[in-house]
């Protein structure tokens, strides 16, 4: 008998079903990864196992946990499972833990919750979990409140309040969704570590998570099961179209072709830019140091980095929506300076940005016709409405949609018609250069593909120069001629990607490549290089800012900064460039 | 919001032809039929007050200034409140601070004696009325406006707006307004009863309306003082004023969702 046994599993709201007829079990001590475009019925399946759905959601089916049923049961019946038996880790922990307690409290009531201990027991035991899921200085910890936490430290204590009853079985949705990759590989290694002999089911869309860690894979398709078997043998002979199309859609960041760099002439250049902004206790954050970048034309170049490492800062400060404390930016031989309303027309619309989350960056308010329309409102003054239409119709096809969406509302539009909108928006005037920050990090991965197609064939057409800002350096490689490495601020490393991804010359960007989860079974995962979170920008670290996460560090690195230097076929700021072999 | 709408209507129309029905008027006095209570005899449906007036087109006078009051002093305050709160809220820095403490002045003045004030000052008219409740409620209005714009300002869509080269003005009529909408039209809806309250409260005390004309809270006012003997001189415009605060509320509730497109499927 199997630890878990779902049995044509259906859960529907109305009579829209979100989850149809879905059989899997999960044995003892397996580990099982559920993966599955947005909507495909994953999150509704783990909740539906625990009661956790909302009181209008109708189930039916089976549910069989150490052979009892679960489903349609009391709260009272279901509370001797949740935790106890069955564990779960949801993906934002900001929004599991209550702001208003303690972490230690709020694990302690778990604990006295199920009677499982009491008194100073209790408190030894949260204190013991929070070390082993590797909160430093626990027993501080136990006292904090969860904003005092870093996002990578409340998804610890998330994993500990899961694990603190020890369960037979965890649920992890998309447990790391809303980290960085480095943290990410930090997250999953504890959780593989601290498994023992616990059951995993790994809610993700991501393949690269499941391939490397998951024994089985379930894929989901729009509430139904579609394909199921040993992960080895799915990524080898997919059956199901759809999983065919996943792992098509998947890309690597370990291996594959890269494009050769771009041989042109320089269009923008941007030297010693330095932003900087007071936070809200008006101590000052250096969110961009001293960059230098130049962009050729008709190239893609990529920034990189963790959240926090100002690549965002760095963009808008060259638009002109944050004002810029230092360096300049030379756009066709002229300075782009001041906020973008003081620029001149011309200036403003060969510069456009497509925005990480295309619902919000769509007036709620406006068709797509308007939405699309507005650009050339405002800068082909004389045009006639009729002509105007035509002109957007021409861009929504070219974007891949047709006049039946020009009354649409963005709400009517899935993720990635809207990314396609916000697309068709910045490029109806033909800017020279198209600056995408994060733009394809919300979009399912099948809609990706066709993203980036999209900006390569615009690149292709007219010569439009890209700056890709992503977290994601499997992206980064599909598309980018160019990479640079941003860290708190300050550019680590730039190279040709050719160069980048077969010989990594800075630590910092060899971590990020082995963080980077790689969709093939076969590919061990890396243990997680980097250990720590980015660190504040308001009090940097001495010397080369990377040092305290450095596992080269000597005391040189703590002492001088390093600055840029031509190594090879890349700029590298790193005292021991030379020294260190990163190749592997 | 059908039903809301319905009464609201329905009342508006009576208040409109309704005195065309009756065969009496608002300003004539007739000393044998004081205080007739409400019935079909003599045609009084609504019977008479202690000046022997005909109180059923007397109340639909009442409504008719009632709602005229209360209709022009929100819009005022909607376009007043609007305007500034969302030009605060968008531009921002120094020019927010001096337009908001401008704002915290007015709010420190007392009411009452702002509208004593205007009364001395002028002679009393109808406008003065409309002057006074638009000048104290699109004060809350624009604070509230300018809140909403703070936060709309940091979506990504109005950067995207600034970086097309999209006019100040149009972003914030275009671009920031349509998204108030929704905010600023339940707060009108409660501006709307607000506003009937604090006239009828002005009239109460004797500083809104002038005899012979009226409005419900003038009505409920002379009815307030023939209680014991004449409970209907009360009671009817009383109810009748309830059944107008009580549809506007529900109407603004509905048309919450009305102007949310997000509804719309």
């Amino acid at each position: 008998m199997s630890l878990l046994e779902v049995n044509d599993l259906t859960v529907q709201y109305g009579n829209h079903a979100v989850v149809d007829t879905v059989s899997f079990t999960v044995d003892r001590g397996e580990s099982v990864g559920i993966v599955g475009e947005s909507g495909s019925g994953k999150t509704q399946t783990a909740l539906s196992l625990l009661g956790l759905l909302p009181r209008n959601a109708k189930m039916t089916g089976s549910v069989r946990f150490d052979g009892e049923e679960l489903l349609n049961r009391g709260e009272n019946h279901l509370d001797g499972f949740r935790a106890q038996r069955i564990g779960i880790i949801f993906q934002s922990p900001m929004q599991a833990l209550n702001p208003y307690l303690r972490i230690g409290k709020q694990l302690r009531q778990i604990l006295l919750q199920h009677k499982i201990a009491t008194g100073n027991d209790a408190d030894a035991k949260v204190i013991q979990m929070l070390d082993r899921v590797g909160l430093p200085d626990p027993e501080r910890q136990f006292l904090a409140f969860p904003h005092e936490l870093s996002g990578g430290m409340r998804q610890r204590v998330m994993i500990a309040s899961a694990l603190i009853c020890a369960p037979d079985l965890l649920i992890a949705d998309e447990p790391t969704t809303a980290l960085d990759v480095t943290v990410q590989a930090q997250i999953l290694d504890l959780l593989e570590e601290l498994r023992d002999d616990m059951a995993l089911l790994l809610i993700t869309h991501d393949l690269g998570i499941v391939a490397g860690r998951c024994e089985r894979l379930l894929v989901f398709q729009a509430g139904k099961l579609v394909e199921a078997g040993a992960t080895v043998a799915v990524f080898a002979s997919p059956r199901n179209e759809h999983t065919k199309r996943l792992l098509a859609a998947a890309l690597r960041a370990d291996r594959g072709e890269v494009l050769a760099p771009a041989d042109a002439k320089t269009v923008l250049g941007v030297e010693g830019a330095t932003v900087s902004y007071r936070d809200s206790h008006n101590a000052r954050l250096q969110a961009v140091v001293g960059v230098d970048l130049s962009l050729r034309e008709a190239e893609t170049l990529a920034i990189v980095g963790e959240s926090g490492s100002g690549k965002s800062s760095l963009v808008r400060a060259i638009l002109g929506l944050i004002p810029m404390q230092g360096g300049r930016v030379v756009y066709a031989g002229e300075p782009l300076e001041g906020p973008v309303e003081l620029r001149a027309a011309a200036q403003r619309r060969d510069l456009q940005l497509v925005f990480q989350d295309p619902v919000s960056a769509l007036n709620p308010q406006m068709r797509v016709q308007t939405i699309v329309g507005e650009p050339l409102l405002v800068h082909e003054s004389t045009m006639t409405a009729e002509s105007r239409k035509d002109e957007v119709i021409t861009m929504l096809q070219k974007v891949g949609l047709d006049e039946s969406y020009l009354r649409s509302y963005p709400h009517q539009l899935s993720g990635g018609q809207a990314q396609r909108v916000a697309i068709a928006r910045a490029l109806i005037l033909k800017p020279k250069i198209l600056i995408c920050d994060e733009a394809v990090a919300a979009i399912d991965s099948a809609v990706r593909e066709q993203i980036l197609d999209l900006l390569r064939m615009a690149q292709h057409e007219s010569g439009l120069s890209i700056i890709f800002i992503s977290h994601d350096l499997a992206v980064v490689r599909s598309i980018s001629h160019r990479v640079a490495v941003m860290y708190l601020g300050r550019l680590v490393e730039v190279a040709n990607s050719e160069n980048l991804f077969a010989l990594p010359r800075h630590p910092y960007t060899k971590a990020l490549l082995d963080a980077s989860p790689v969709p093939d079974p076969l590919v061990a995962p890396v243990a997680a290089l980097l250990k720590g979170e980015i660190p504040s920008s308001v009090s940097p670290p001495s010397g080369c800012v990377f040092h305290p996460r450095c596992q080269y560090a000597e005391n040189i690195c703590s002492e001088r900064r390093p600055e840029l230097r031509q190594i090879g076929g890349a700029r590298v700021a790193c005292h021991r460039a030379e020294e260190i072999d990163l190749s592997s | 919001m059908k039903r809301s709408g319905a009464i609201l209507l329905f009342v508006l129309v009576l208040a409109i032809i309704g005195p065309w029905l009756s065969p009496h008027d608002y300003l004539s006095t007739n000393f044998d039929d004081m205080l007739r209570s409400p019935g079909l005899s003599g045609l009084h449906l609504f019977g008479t007050d202690d000046l022997g007036r005909d109180l059923f087109v007397r109340t639909m006078l009442g409504i008719r200034v009632t709602l005229l009051v209360a209709v022009v002093a929100s819009l005022v305050s909607l376009v007043i409140g609007v305007t500034y709160g969302a030009v605060a809220g968008y531009v921002g820095g120094r020019v927010d601070a001096v337009m908001m403490r401008f704002v915290d002045t007015l709010y420190a003045l007392p009411f009452i004696f702002f509208v004593i004030l205007l009364m001395v000052a002028f002679e009393r008219n109808f406008l003065l009325i409309f002057v006074a409740i638009g000048a104290i409620n699109w004060l809350d209005m624009a604070r509230i406006v300018r809140g909403q714009t703070l936060s709309l300002r940091e979506r990504e869509f109005v950067n995207a707006a600034r970086l097309t080269g999209v006019s100040t003005a149009r972003i914030i009529f275009r671009h920031i307004a349509p998204n108030l909408l929704g905010i600023v039209v339940v707060y009108v809806t409660l501006t709307i009863p607000q506003a009937i309250l604090v006239e009828s409260f002005l009239s109460f005390l004797g500083l809104g309306v002038q005899e012979p004309q009226t409005s419900l809270g003038a009505l409920v006012d002379a009815g307030v003082n023939q209680m014991e003997g004449a409970s209907w001189m009360l009671l009817i415009p009383a109810a009748v004023l309830a059944l107008i605060l009580m549809s506007f509320n529900f109407l603004g509730d509905a048309m919450r969702d009305f102007f949310d497109v997000r509804q719309t499927p």
